[in-house]
């Protein structure tokens, strides 16, 4: 089972989910960070870093002997990632998504491709979680290839949750895509529903099964909860806005660990994901 | 020749934006007959990345000889000078007003980029 946890609006919680949902999993389980323009999880798992390594995509390179500037290089190029007028292209490597399409355009065959470096996935044991967290390095605009690159690390037949980067975008698609059930985190507020709201038409487009978690309920109003009823959403658990879970989080703190009283809200969504996995299922 | 102007207008009375990459309009003025054209740059005031590229590939395709703006980053200036592209910038209110200092030649040519990206 491949989980995600995702949200429209950012600091909903997620990465909370997450983690303490990895902890009462009752198994070993697969945690992998793929909010890697700003990794987290890894403040509140801490362990032994068992592996590392650099993610690199291929980015073009010219070879100016060969090049007779005709172009089709940069008419390809979607990302004006490489231009050409009438010379030995430009390339800009920040810009460029390693497709390779422009090499295989190039009619002189003056297009090699070279490794360029974009971050790192580590892989960091603590307990039952084995924790993959992706970094971009600082710079790189690029988080999709990244992302990728940590999802296929994903081990086949352990129970495996993703911690999605916020918003709707690229990287939120690249984390989602292929999952078998998505958790979108909100707030129950204006701003909270706005953003589920265009989370929740990205899943529906993706075709994925989904429910909500509200976060800090108690806060706002009632509006999530109405949209949520009027649109047949399950609404799988509500977190109360407690300041001790604020403070728990801001220590680095697991908050099954530190305050039980809560254990039970978390294994009683994992027993609702699994429902709605079968439900779908069937 | 033709000169590039970064401007939200539709004429020289029109403010010049200080922004390439993501002004909202080029007016290229065409001084052998002194007429302009403007051409809309919204696609590219939107852009996630990469907008003062595509400013640049937009205004060499145009065929402008120079171009006159507030700022300019660094890689529309690559994009800009390996198309020839001379490029002034200024502090002038109006497309017109930069268009008089360029005549009056008060401009001085851009050597290099002199804000980074997503600097406005």
């Amino acid at each position: 089972m491949i989980l995600a946890i995702a949200s429209g609006k950012g600091g909903t919680g997620k990465t909370t989910v997450s983690v303490n949902l990895a902890r009462v999993f009752g198994s070993d389980v697969q945690l992998l960070d793929c909010d890697v323009e700003e990794p987290n999880a890894h403040l509140f798992v801490k362990g032994t870093t068992i592996n590392e390594e650099a993610v690199s995509i291929r980015i073009p390179a010219i070879d100016a002997s060969r090049c007779d500037g005709c172009g089709e290089c940069s008419r390809f190029c979607e990302y004006h990632a490489i231009i050409s007028f009438g010379a030995t292209p430009l390339v800009f490597a920040e810009m460029c998504h390693g497709c390779g399409g422009c090499a295989l355009v190039c009619p002189k065959n003056a297009i090699h491709e070279i490794d360029k470096r974009i971050g790192v996935i580590e892989t960091i044991e603590n307990g039952n979680i084995t924790l993959i967290t992706g970094r971009l390095d600082i710079g790189v605009a690029m988080a999709p290839p990244l992302i990728r690159a940590v999802k296929s690390r994903i081990g086949s037949g352990i129970p495996t949750i993703l911690d999605a980067p916020p918003g709707t975008s690229c990287p939120v698609i690249t984390t989602i895509r292929g999952t078998d059930i998505v958790v979108l985190v909100t707030e129950p507020t204006p701003f909270g529903l706005h953003d589920l709201g265009l989370a929740v038409d990205m899943v529906r487009e993706l075709g994925i099964p989904f429910g909500v978690v509200i976060n800090r309920a108690g806060i706002g109003d009632a509006c999530v909860h109405n949209y949520c009823e009027r649109e047949r959403i399950p609404l799988l658990l509500e977190i109360p806005d407690d300041r001790r879970i604020a403070e728990a989080y801001s220590r680095g703190s697991l908050i099954v660990d530190v305050l039980p009283e809560y254990r039970g809200f978390f294994e009683n969504l994992i027993s609702k994901i699994m429902n709605l996995l079968n439900e779908k299922r069937s | 020749m033709k000169i590039a102007f970064s401007t939200s207008g539709n004429d020289l009375t029109s403010p010049l934006d200080s922004r390439f990459g993501r002004a909202p309009k080029f007016l290229v003025y065409d001084s052998d007959n002194e007429s302009f054209e403007v051409v809309d740059n919204q696609q590219n005031m939107n852009a996630a990345q990469g907008a003062g590229i595509q400013s640049a590939e937009n205004v060499a395709r145009m065929g402008v000889n120079a171009l006159i703006t507030g700022h300019c980053g660094p890689k529309a200036f690559r994009v800009l000078q390996a198309a020839g592209i001379k490029i002034f910038t200024t502090d002038a209110p109006t497309v017109g007003e930069a268009l008089e200092r360029f005549r009056a030649g008060k401009l001085t040519e851009a050597k290099a980029h002199d804000v980074e990206g997503h600097w406005a």
